[in-house]
């Protein structure tokens, strides 16, 4: 039997679809069988920064309403046969689905896959229900930015009016840098804010956006600091004990290369 | 202003920490009415043990409370009025 997830944050932006796409990616490369969920009816992307946009004939609506079988729906990823991918419709809106559905699908996604991996849309409304109707537990993404973390904290508190208590936390963008100069607040800041646990902390780092223009997700990737630390959180979720990367010694690394 | 802080200028993100703590507490201060009216009948059935108290006349909501006498800073409270009709003798 597997765990559904839902990765969400309350704000528009912060990374829960690229978050989404590595934790599918990392896992399924720690040769768990994960099926990835895009309940972003109407503005769908999960596909694109997976690299299957080509291959989507049927969607998470046709799923519901019947019009196929849920094996037909399930896109299979390009290189690694673990990852699976039911896409969102794009011509229909939040309301195509219910959340009893939900409930039904992700019952039916559980018996199959290790891992079901629900990427939220942004926002408290129909589209958010959805997303959390089936979920075991929640993976909040939010930036070091007073937005978005005011955002996360109204997110936490509906889950846990959803009967969801032990969300964790991603502190996706973080510039080690502009922590360490005092122009950013640090991942222990915004924990202490929210007073959750901590899943971990991703860089702002060049690669994400690289590996959006090409459809590979960087989790694995050891060369990418962004990808190292995907990687990490994909093992603590497995329930592998792993540090923090040191960000900040990295910088100095880097900073001590290419300084004067 | 205390005079350090004309020498020294608070970073950005300290800035922001502090803020976020004065949004975050307006934010989950404004409690659902279901919440609110858990509270009240929590309230009520810890006050029930020790006194009869007039249920139609109850007042509880969450107001603003001032912490200095500028009145610049405010914190949310929990207002209650309740009027007790007799407190018993012995508690239940």
């Amino acid at each position: 039997m597997g765990e559904v997830i839902v990765v969400t944050s309350g704000k528009g932006g912060v990374g829960k679809t690229t978050t989404t796409a590595n934790l599918g990616t990392g896992l399924s490369l720690l040769n768990k069988k994960v099926v990835l969920v895009d309940t972003d009816i109407g503005l769908r992307n999960l596909d694109v920064v997976l690299g299957l946009e080509n291959r989507i004939v049927y969607n998470l609506v046709d799923v519901v309403e019947g019009n196929c079988k849920l094996a037909q729906a399930l896109i299979k990823n390009k290189d690694n046969a673990n990852l699976y991918l039911i896409a969102a419709a794009q011509q229909r809106d939040k309301n195509a689905v219910n959340e009893e559905q939900m409930k039904k699908l992700t019952a039916e996604l559980k018996e199959q896959f290790d891992y079901v991996i629900i990427d939220c849309p942004a926002g408290i409304e129909q589209g958010f229900k959805n997303a959390i109707a089936g979920a075991d537990k929640a993976v909040v993404v939010t930036t070091p930015e007073v937005s978005a973390v005011r955002d996360a904290d109204r997110i936490i508190g509906l889950l846990e009016a959803n009967e969801m208590k032990d969300s964790q936390l991603v502190v996706n963008r973080l510039r080690p840098d502009m922590v360490k100069r005092g122009d950013m607040m640090s991942a222990d800041d915004v924990v202490e804010v929210l007073a959750v646990n901590l899943l971990g902390i991703v860089p702002d780092d060049e690669d994400v956006v690289v590996a959006t223009n090409r459809g590979i997700p960087l989790a694995g990737n050891g060369k990418s600091l962004a990808g190292q630390a995907y990687m990490n959180i994909c093992r603590r979720l497995n329930g592998e004990q792993v540090p923090f990367l040191d960000l900040d010694t990295k910088k100095g690394f880097f900073s001590k290369l290419f300084s004067k | 202003m205390k005079l350090s802080d004309l020498f020294k200028k608070k970073s950005s993100g300290d800035v922001a920490k502090d803020r976020l703590k004065m949004v975050l507490v307006s934010d989950r201060a404004n409690c659902s009415p279901e919440i609110m009216e858990r509270i009240k009948s929590d309230i009520l059935e810890v006050l029930s043990k020790y006194a009869e108290v007039d249920k139609d006349q109850l007042d509880i909501h969450i107001t603003q409370m001032e912490t200095d006498e500028s009145g610049t800073n405010s914190v949310p409270a929990l207002y209650a009025n309740i009027p007790i009709r007799n407190i018993h003798h012995t508690a239940k």
